[in-house]
């Protein structure tokens, strides 16, 4: 067993990770899907296609609007039928692309064989436009678009790529089974990014609860062909997956507050955008696939699926094509336990970032009422980042700001874990989250308002050169 | 035993003589002059620091009316007309009069006219709530039902009906301070002129989503249908996003539009019951002055 | 289901809530309660039973009036104060003295904060102190009765009363070996140190309190104590007895590190353990009380507002 995990907070939910020896299966084609223009973090793509329009698999329908944007590909062939508002996950009207499925023909120039491509490219540009133009963003959440990322600004210097496959998340297994199945194209996902980022070592972690992986990685790496990639066993703990733990985990170096991964030499990035990053890179391939877990307490082991799906299908199909939804299922979410967005209904779509379709029972999920806070501080000992969330709800409550400020509330990274331990059941993130907010918009401020200071004081002193 | 009662006396009293000294030249020399008149303005003014005025309490309002001389750009709407009488009568000028306002819920979205469609589990707060999806109704717009106005309000004007899930403000509470408006993340209330003896007519929904979206998350709200702009005579109603919006300064509360509105969207409240109601109607109370809705 | 629950992340919980924690305090409690109980009888099952049926009735009924929040009263928490409450008790205490004891705990130090989490004393504590010097002769007088096993009665002062009489010579020769299974004589919980630590090593396992806290105090003690002994063991009685006698363990396990009354952080804890043991052994050494346990803890708990400003978790990425 390891003993390297991250030095601050944490928690131990049980692992029940109960699908993991299903093997992904691939799951056939709806008649319709529905392809979200904001699927990544940033500006929403803007369609490039008209309603009427043949499309094929792999074809560009969405084109970036802006630096922190990505290419949306259509993952059918078939035609678009309508260009308009749709509810995504949260029940917010989003642009989406509905193409009706007719056959499954996909754009030239994709290499649709199951070959392992080994040799790469040598050029980092060439590297870096496949990964753009195929629309690759991070698949460990926050769907970051994945050039960007690999691209540090101008003076700093990646010293490590860490490929996360924690997956820290409870029930979670898809992150697990694509390290099984597809390890070595991973570790040429791997290779890749190492090349664009200067050959930088990698190291990928995962936790021990998956020795399979842990065993699959080391026999790729075994074969010798890949320096400078190793494979880091880590102790099991929540929430390790989070970017920030990762990087404290792996080099021992902590980000500063509202600084950047880059900002220590680090580079993290899933293990499922590596595998994506392969498959644009070495096979022209967009991203329009994924791996999803469809798992959940009230699920029996027959009902427990790994499915390989086309982005856009409707959650309701995935689930209908499993079984249905259980009926104990009292809560349906869409990620993991601790950090998954809970879904109203099942009428929106997936998108690139999908990784779960999760039933939870009642007895599982529902929350106590809360009490009164009894000052143990098992919030502030779980906590990731070092926050005393009873004092941030405190302090969100009487709507102090300079005190939330001096408390970091900016620093949290929405984790869970102070709710997930609090014996008095006090919705903690629920209130530390908006603190958060109200934190961040304040920080916004002053520094705009510092910079418009400097801006006149700038100017006034340039008028008086003029005099 | 009487030399030590003295010499204790005696010693303290010294003390006492030698600290007052000090305080005196300390409170002389750090003494902060300032306008007699913020203390004047600020005696006159309601002293509820509800920040209703935009400024950080009553003795900043006071600061503020004394530095710029004139208060006409400020309105402190907890002591109304009268209070600003006084403060521009302190400073030695006049001030126009405002219509007093009055917080108004625009969503009439009751348990019965727009079900819920799933069970709400997290933090009963309507921002954390609204941060976190479009609600539990099909209406991605109403009132999200959680309270945060009735925690906003310190008049106690508002409270949470049981009956419709809605807020229900308290006209003669209500100062119309805003702080209720600004809590809700969903913009649900608006300050509005409180009328003649409190009459108004107003649009209480919100909803932008085309007619039969609208229809289907909600009986009561707004499609957009547009039948009251062709009732208003006053050129008062306007319809943008497939929602009506009645603007109080061109209303001549003639009621019309409350008639022709399909779905009972548009509220008239406080007219004097003129002709007793169809039977289903409890009968009127003896006060002159009840509210009416609208609903057929 | 037809409708489906939504709510923020996260959407599962720890197995743990207030009242499983409180059990857990009751049971860990337990190995001492059943030692008192066996060796002092009948009257300290009176006291017992006295104590935590006032406390829960108390805090019920205080909460419904006159403070109308029903919500506020918890009555693990109540249970677990009047435990705590009875075994810091002599045996021999009357019964209407440990329910004015109750009162005083639940009522004044308890539920006029404001009920469950919002006391700054250790309410238990209080109605022992409050006994202590309203009451002294209940109080520090030991009349021990018979116990459960026919053992005689006996009549005699503490330990520490008889070293704060006639200094370290009074105990000269003790057994410490019988102080840490069986020290007759004190309140009912002090009686057996192992059946106390016993318990403590379970709250530890069950990860309900760290060990800092009670770590620190002994620490402190020991450390004090040898000082003060090396420098004349005539007038100051050193590490061992200090650790092993009155109502240190008792204190240092289960009184000091109530949750409510003690700091939320790490080092805070630390600090406040330090403070806890030396006013601790001030007041032996140089205080005409024998014992102050109770007081150190009280005054410490004072602090905890403070040290709370004080000493902050270690935040990620400031170091």
């Amino acid at each position: 067993m390891s003993k390297v995990t991250f030095s601050i907070g944490g928690v131990h939910p049980a692992d029940a990770k109960i699908a993991r020896a299903h093997a992904t299966e691939v799951l056939p084609l709806p008649p319709t899907v529905w392809i979200s223009m904001a699927q990544h973090l940033g500006a929403p793509a803007t369609p490039v296609v008209a309603v009427g329009d043949k499309v094929k698999a792999g074809q560009v329908i969405g084109e970036p609007a802006g630096f922190i944007s990505a290419f949306v590909h259509s993952s059918v062939s078939g035609t678009v039928k309508s260009i308009g508002p749709r509810k995504d996950i949260a029940g917010n009207p989003v642009n989406h692309i509905e193409i009706e499925v007719e056959g499954d023909e996909w754009a030239e120039g994709i290499d649709l064989s199951t070959d392992i491509v080994r040799e790469i490219p040598s050029d980092r540009q060439f590297i870096l436009d496949r990964i753009k133009a195929n629309g690759v963003v991070g698949l460990g959440g926050a769907t970051f678009p994945t050039h960007v990322k690999l691209s540090p600004p101008p003076g700093k210097v990646a010293e490590c790529l860490i490929l996360n496959g924690a997956e820290c998340e409870p029930y979670l297994t898809s992150d697990f089974r694509i390290l099984l199945e597809r390890t070595e194209e991973i570790v040429i996902g791997a290779a890749i990014m190492r090349r664009v980022l200067g050959d930088c070592p990698c190291v990928i972690g995962i936790e021990d609860n998956k020795p399979e992986a842990i065993a699959a990685v080391r026999e790729v790496l075994a074969s010798g062909s890949y320096e400078g990639i190793s494979v880091l066993p880590l102790k099991k703990m929540y929430p390790q997956g989070g970017e920030k733990q990762l990087i404290d985990a792996v080099m021992h170096r902590q980000v500063r507050s509202g600084g950047l991964p880059i900002d220590v030499g680090a580079v993290v990035q899933n293990v499922a955008t590596s595998l994506a990053v392969y498959e644009a890179v070495q096979k022209n391939k967009p991203l329009v696939t994924n791996v999803l877990t469809v798992t959940g307490d009230c699920l029996d082991d027959a009902h427990l699926h790994n499915y390989l799906f086309r982005i856009g299908m409707p959650l309701s199909y995935i689930a209908q094509y499993a079984g249905g939804v259980p009926e104990g299922a009292a809560k349906i979410i869409s990620g993991g336990p601790m950090m998954g967005k809970a879904i109203a209904n099942l009428d929106a779509t997936t998108v690139k970032g999908s990784s779960s379709l999760l039933y939870l029972s009642e007895k599982a999920t529902r929350r106590h009422e809360a009490g009164y806070c009894i000052r143990c501080g098992r919030c502030a000992d779980a906590c990731p980042m070092g926050l005393e969330p009873f004092l941030l709800n405190r302090l969100y409550k009487a709507d102090d700001l300079d005190g939330l400020i001096a408390a970091s509330a900016q620093d949290c990274i929405e984790c869970g874990c102070c709710l997930y331990s609090c014996p008095a059941y006090i919705p903690l993130l629920d209130f530390v989250r908006q603190a958060k907010g109200r934190a961040m918009g304040e920080l916004r401020a002053r520094a705009a308002a510092a910079k418009a200071a400097a801006e006149a004081a700038k100017a006034s002193s340039s008028d008086n050169d003029k005099k | 035993m009487t030399d030590t009662v003295i010499w204790t006396i005696a010693i303290i009293a010294a003390l006492g003589l030698v600290l007052s000294v000090i305080l005196f030249l300390i409170a002389k020399k750090f003494r902060v002059e300032e306008d007699p008149r913020i203390d004047e303005i600020e005696k006159v003014m309601p002293g509820a620091n509800c920040g209703g005025c935009g400024f950080a309490g009553c003795r900043a309002f006071a600061d503020a009316a004394v530095k710029s001389g004139n208060p006409d750009s400020q309105f402190c709407p907890v002591g109304g007309n009268d209070v600003m009488k006084k403060v521009a009568a302190i400073l030695g000028v006049e001030v126009k009069e405002k219509a007093p306002q009055v917080a108004v819920v625009r969503c009439n979205g009751t348990c019965e006219a727009r079900p819920r469609v799933n069970e709400y589990d997290g933090a009963q707060s309507c921002r954390v709530k609204a941060a976190l999806y479009s609600g539990d109704t099909m209406c991605p717009f109403g009132c999200l039902g959680c309270g945060d106005c009735v925690d906003a309000c310190q008049f106690g004007a508002i409270s949470m009906d049981p009956a419709t899930g809605l807020p229900v403000v308290d006209d003669s509470k209500c100062t119309g301070c805003g702080a209720c408006a600004k809590a809700c993340p969903k913009h649900v209330i608006e300050l509005r002129n409180k009328g003649p003896r409190g009459m108004r007519v107003f649009v209480s929904c919100i909803n932008k989503d085309k007619g039969g979206i609208a229809r289907k998350a909600c009986a009561n709200a707004c499609i957009g249908c547009m039948k009251c702009t062709k009732v208003c005579a006053h050129d008062a109603i306007t319809v943008t996003d497939n929602v009506a919006y009645i603007d109080f300064t061109k209303c001549k509360l003639c009621k019309k539009c409350v008639a022709e509105c399909p779905t009972g969207a548009i509220h008239a409240v406080n007219f004097p019951i003129l002709k007793p109601k169809p039977a289903a109607e409890t009968p009127a109370p003896a006060e002159a002055i009840k509210k009416e809705v609208s609903n057929e | 289901m037809d409708k489906y629950l939504v709510s923020p992340n996260p959407h599962i919980h720890a197995s743990v809530s207030t009242n499983s924690l409180m059990w857990d305090v009751v049971i860990a409690l337990l190995p001492a309660t059943i030692v008192s109980v066996v060796f002092y009888g009948w009257a300290e099952l009176l006291v017992l039973a006295v104590s935590i049926a006032s406390c829960v009735l108390l805090e019920k009924g205080i909460a419904i009036w006159p403070m109308r929040r029903p919500a506020v009263a918890n009555s693990a928490s109540a249970a677990v104060t009047g435990l705590l409450l009875a075994l810091n008790l002599p045996p021999t205490t009357p019964w209407w003295v440990v329910f004015i004891g109750a009162l005083v705990a639940i009522g004044v130090a308890k539920m006029t904060y404001g009920g469950l989490g919002q006391n700054v004393f250790n309410p238990a504590l209080v109605g022992r102190v409050f006994l202590l010097v309203s009451f002294p002769t209940y109080m520090t007088h030991w009349e021990i009765p018979a116990g459960l096993f026919g053992a005689d009665a006996v009549t005699g002062p503490t330990l520490l009363g008889l070293v704060n009489e006639g200094g370290p010579a009074a105990v000269e020769g003790l057994d410490y070996m019988q102080t840490l299974f069986l020290n007759i004589g004190g309140s009912a919980g002090e009686i057996s140190a192992l059946a106390l630590l016993l318990g403590w090593c379970y709250l530890l396992v069950r990860r309900v309190i760290k060990p800092w806290i009670t770590l620190s105090i002994f620490g402190t003690v020991a450390l004090v104590s040898l000082i003060f002994h090396l420098a004349d063991p005539a007038a100051f009685t050193g590490p061992v007895f200090n650790l092993l006698t009155g109502g240190l363990i008792l204190g240092a396990c289960f009184m000091a590190t109530d949750y409510v009354t003690s700091p939320m952080t790490t080092v805070g804890g630390i600090v406040y353990g330090v403070g806890i043991g030396f006013i601790l052994m001030m007041i032996r050494y140089f205080g005409s009380y024998p014992e102050g346990v109770s007081f150190a803890i009280l005054l410490m708990n004072m602090a905890v507002p403070l040290l709370n400003r004080a000493f902050h978790q270690k935040k990620y990425g400031r170091a």
